[in-house]
């Protein structure tokens, strides 16, 4: 894969920082309120300022599964794969958190340890799920990661309406909030879990180590970029696509665990918030890169969290935190793509000089 | 009058797929392409289509030089292209394929076109329904609803690529009646094959390619020996190389039959013993490639036995093969056994014997920096494989093979290569002999398998038609088989 230079981003920058004030503009605002007001919402004003914790708290926790599915999508990006079932894989992930959590009682530091466990277990199955329907049934992992997506949605739902709904209350608004002792310890009063944090680091930094010096990184690679080639120099291919989907889908349903232990303390029906998907756009922009993974996580968690500001301060919708997100994508993924094409092109021209 | 390509050069990066071509197509003539695959028919009939754009080079047709940018430019100037796989779209019916391409953006008269078809497909001896969905039509049925429709839209020059694959002997008899009769109507056709017999059935004229350029011209008949001779070049027999001992049977074949879609359902038997090489000839697609993927495991046969150094491997998994140390490499370097993408340091850690979980990375780029020198590949340890030439890629793909080998499997061990790249990767492989490694490898090249293999199969549509010993046997004799023709039934021909 390409590295990152700082020349390259020179362009996809400007793009983004010019859409993302049309957008503003359109909106009826002027550009540096919302932004200002994003900042404020997630990590405060001036940035980090003290007594502001709890912002950053839960900013932080929100970077968690981000940045989790994020290290687990470039391994599967890696191998060739489209995890698009990710968003199944967080869910199923706090479900079997869950499930832990109501039904099993122990010491805190063992249930905690049993949560985050069952969390991993409980996603990589769903992701085993995908990379047994693509290499056995040759189902294209996208429509198959995509179908378990919304069979995890619909049995979350299921299950907090009917065998888990709170007592003498059918309401879709969650289960009952877990006990004490299965909640993934924070700072006081703050969402802030240094454990969280340690897990989400220590996986960006296993990813980074896996594609740096290891052989089963680099036979992962190698299915990648060329499954047939692979095949015939003596890879398993398909036990390393299934590799790839497993360590996907346990790093996912950690997150899965710490948005259900340690965000909402309870399961509810939309536990995974998106940010499966938003770990794919993530991935994309860091150019399956694990560092990059950290800023740009952290980047999306103060929008999800900041954008709840606005439509209190400026009266602007804070559903266009969202479209704040989408375009901010889709313009830097139009600005890397643009850049890249420009470098083929310088590419070609030098190369293609002598052939006329 | 007529169609005349001048001087077209048209280059991939390094590979030179035309390289100063020049043809003349009278008007009203059939003219066969003959050459094998990657010889630079495909590319030169898809510059001339408009599919491509040439480097360089001018098309001139009835006097009037052309330029063609795009397929529409191409059948506005009245070239028409039948691609080797038909062009419909399947869920459509007849008619809708029919009028598809037709220029104009909104008026649509299916009962004219309809009209207009059914008259076309009367004058030429084809029949379709118009409107049962072309899905249900046959390989064949879809090139005639091509042809019409190229007919149509007033083409002059119709180009056909390999038109005979997959299709009936009736079609084809139904094919070139209809091509007879549009060559008497003025007609130009352009026919490329790589098979002898079509061509020289059809054709009043013919130019042979190869390796991007064209080797011989010549007006039909011309007997087929004289053809194979052009299209794999002449034979300086030098047989220099040291002879080997042979061995033990390292790999058996015993009766296989191979499924390869074709007709034949003869079986095949080889036996090859240690330190020998045998060369597999024939035509693109005759069932070397089948019968070498039978050899690797890549493909199970549908009858019959495989067993290496003793061992029955018959059904097994591909990497057992592996395991008894048969190696199979294929002809597309890069899509079947490079990774692009990876460095060379990375390609020599994947097929490396090292298995431990890190990379010592030092100690793999020093290795590599090692088989870098030793196997003269033009490039750094990291370099990625795609920026390598053909011949480059061709020696680390030598490079990565493990030392110890019991069967080596190539194909077309090297096309593209340079002489002096040719010549070193033969002295490689012919050095691994001596530890007893067998070679069988299937290639276009007459005289590399004169000069290289002990015994040579002949292969003739989907079967071995002839076992030669490389010593004895000509060039004669081998065209001669390749064609289609046994020795025995040139004997009794020769008698008359």
């Amino acid at each position: 894969m390409s590295s990152y230079r700082l020349t390259n981003l020179v362009l996809p920058i400007s793009v983004v920082v010019a859409s993302a004030v049309g957008l503003l503009v359109l909106a009826g605002t002027n550009p540096w309120d919302p932004l200002q007001l994003i900042v404020e919402g997630s990590i405060g004003w001036p940035p980090f300022e003290a007594g502001k914790s709890a912002k950053v708290g839960d900013t932080v926790m929100v970077w968690v599964p981000i940045a989790l599915a994020s290290a687990g999508l470039i391994v599967t990006f890696n191998a060739g794969m489209w995890n698009i079932g990710i968003e199944g894989q967080i869910i199923m992930g706090a479900i079997a958190a869950a499930f832990v959590a109501r039904e099993v009682s122990a010491p805190r530091p063992l249930l905690v340890l049993l949560t985050i466990l069952a969390g991993a277990v409980g996603g990589l199955l769903w992701g085993l799920l995908v990379g047994v329907l693509r290499t056995a049934g040759g189902v294209n992992e996208i429509f198959g990661g995509l179908g378990l997506d919304f069979v995890a949605i619909s049995f979350t739902t299921y299950l907090i309406i009917d065998p888990w709904a709170r007592t003498g209350v059918a309401s879709t608004s969650g289960t009952d909030i877990f006990p004490d002792a299965a909640l993934i310890p924070s700072l006081s009063d703050t969402r802030l879990s240094p454990l969280a944090i340690a897990i989400a680091l220590l996986a960006i930094g296993g990813v980074w180590i896996l594609f740096r010096g290891t052989l089963y990184g680099l036979k992962l690679k190698a299915v990648g970029a060329n499954l047939r080639s692979s095949f015939l120099v003596g890879i398993p291919t398909n036990r390393y696509l299934l590799g790839a989907f497993m360590i996907c889908g346990a790093l996912a349903g950690i997150g899965g665990t710490v948005q259900a232990t340690g965000f909402h303390f309870k399961l509810i029906p939309a536990i995974s918030g998106g940010y499966g998907f938003l770990a794919i756009l993530v991935v994309l922009l860091a150019r399956y890169q694990a560092f990059w993974v950290i800023p740009i996580s952290f980047f999306f968690a103060m929008i999800a969290v900041g954008s709840s500001q606005l439509d209190l301060r400026l009266d602007l919708n804070s559903a266009l935190g969202g479209v704040l997100q989408g375009v901010l994508v889709l313009s830097a993924m139009f600005g890397l793509g643009w850049a890249a094409y420009r470098a083929k092109r310088q590419l070609q021209e030098a190369s293609g000089g002598d052939s006329g | 009058m007529g169609l005349e390509l001048r001087n077209i050069h048209k280059h991939f990066g390094p590979i030179r797929a035309n390289d100063g071509i020049s043809i003349t197509v009278e008007t009203g003539t059939l003219h066969g392409l003959l050459g094998e695959n990657g010889a630079g028919k495909s590319t030169l009939m898809k510059v001339l289509s408009g599919f491509h754009s040439a480097d360089s080079g001018e098309i001139v047709l009835d006097g009037k030089q052309i330029k063609l940018a795009s397929p529409d430019d191409a059948i506005e100037a009245g070239i028409g292209m039948l691609h080797q796989d038909p062009l419909v779209f399947l869920p459509f019916s007849v008619i809708d394929n029919f009028v598809l391409g037709s220029p104009g953006g909104w008026r649509l008269d299916r009962r004219q076109a309809t009209a207009e078809m059914q008259e076309l497909c009367d004058r030429y001896g084809f029949s379709f329904d118009p409107h049962t969905p072309s899905r249900l039509l046959t390989v064949g049925e879809r090139q005639q609803l091509e042809i019409v429709r190229l007919l149509w839209l007033g083409a002059r020059v119709l180009i056909l690529d390999e038109p005979t694959t997959g299709i009936s002997a009736d079609q084809r008899a139904k094919l070139f009646a209809a091509l007879k009769s549009l060559s008497k109507e003025g007609m130009s056709v352009i026919f490329v094959s790589h098979k002898l017999e079509e061509v020289a059935d059809l054709c009043e004229r013919v130019t042979v390619m190869k390796r991007g350029k064209v080797v011989g011209e010549a007006d039909m008949p011309v007997p087929p020996e004289r053809l194979v001779e052009m299209m794999f070049g002449q034979t300086v027999e030098i047989r220099d190389r040291k002879e080997v001992a042979h061995g033990k049977s390292r790999l058996t074949v015993d009766s296989v039959r191979m499924a390869t879609g074709l007709l034949s359902e003869e079986s095949t038997s080889l036996e090859v013993n240690a330190g020998e090489v045998i060369g597999l000839a024939g035509m693109e697609g005759s069932g070397q490639d089948t019968f070498l993927r039978i050899c690797s495991g890549m493909r199970s046969p549908k009858q019959g036995s495989v067993t290496v150094a003793g061992k029955d491997l018959t059904g097994k998994h591909y990497r057992d093969f592996l395991a008894a140390d048969v190696k199979y490499l294929p002809a597309g370097r890069l899509e079947e056994g490079l990774i692009e993408g990876l460095t060379i340091t990375e390609h020599f850690v994947l097929s490396g014997e090292d298995r431990s979980f890190f990379i010592d990375w030092a100690q793999a780029r020093n290795r590599a920096v090692e088989q870098v020198d030793n196997f003269a590949i033009k490039g750094t340890e990291a370099s990625t494989v795609e920026s390598l030439s053909g011949g480059n890629q061709q020696r680390l793909l030598l490079a990565m093979l493990p030392h110890e080998l019991s069967v080596l499997l190539m194909e077309h061990p090297t096309r593209g290569l340079d002489i002096e790249s040719a010549d070193w990767v033969w002295e490689q492989l012919l050095a691994r002999r001596e530890d007893g490694t067998s070679i069988v490898f299937a290639s276009a090249d007459l005289d590399e398998l004169l000069r290289y293999s002990d015994r040579i199969l002949v292969f003739f549509s989907g079967r071995v038609i002839g076992e030669l010993d490389a010593s004895s046997t000509n060039v004669d004799e081998i065209g001669l088989l390749i064609g289609g023709r046994s020795a025995n039934a040139e004997l009794s021909e020769g008698s008359h």
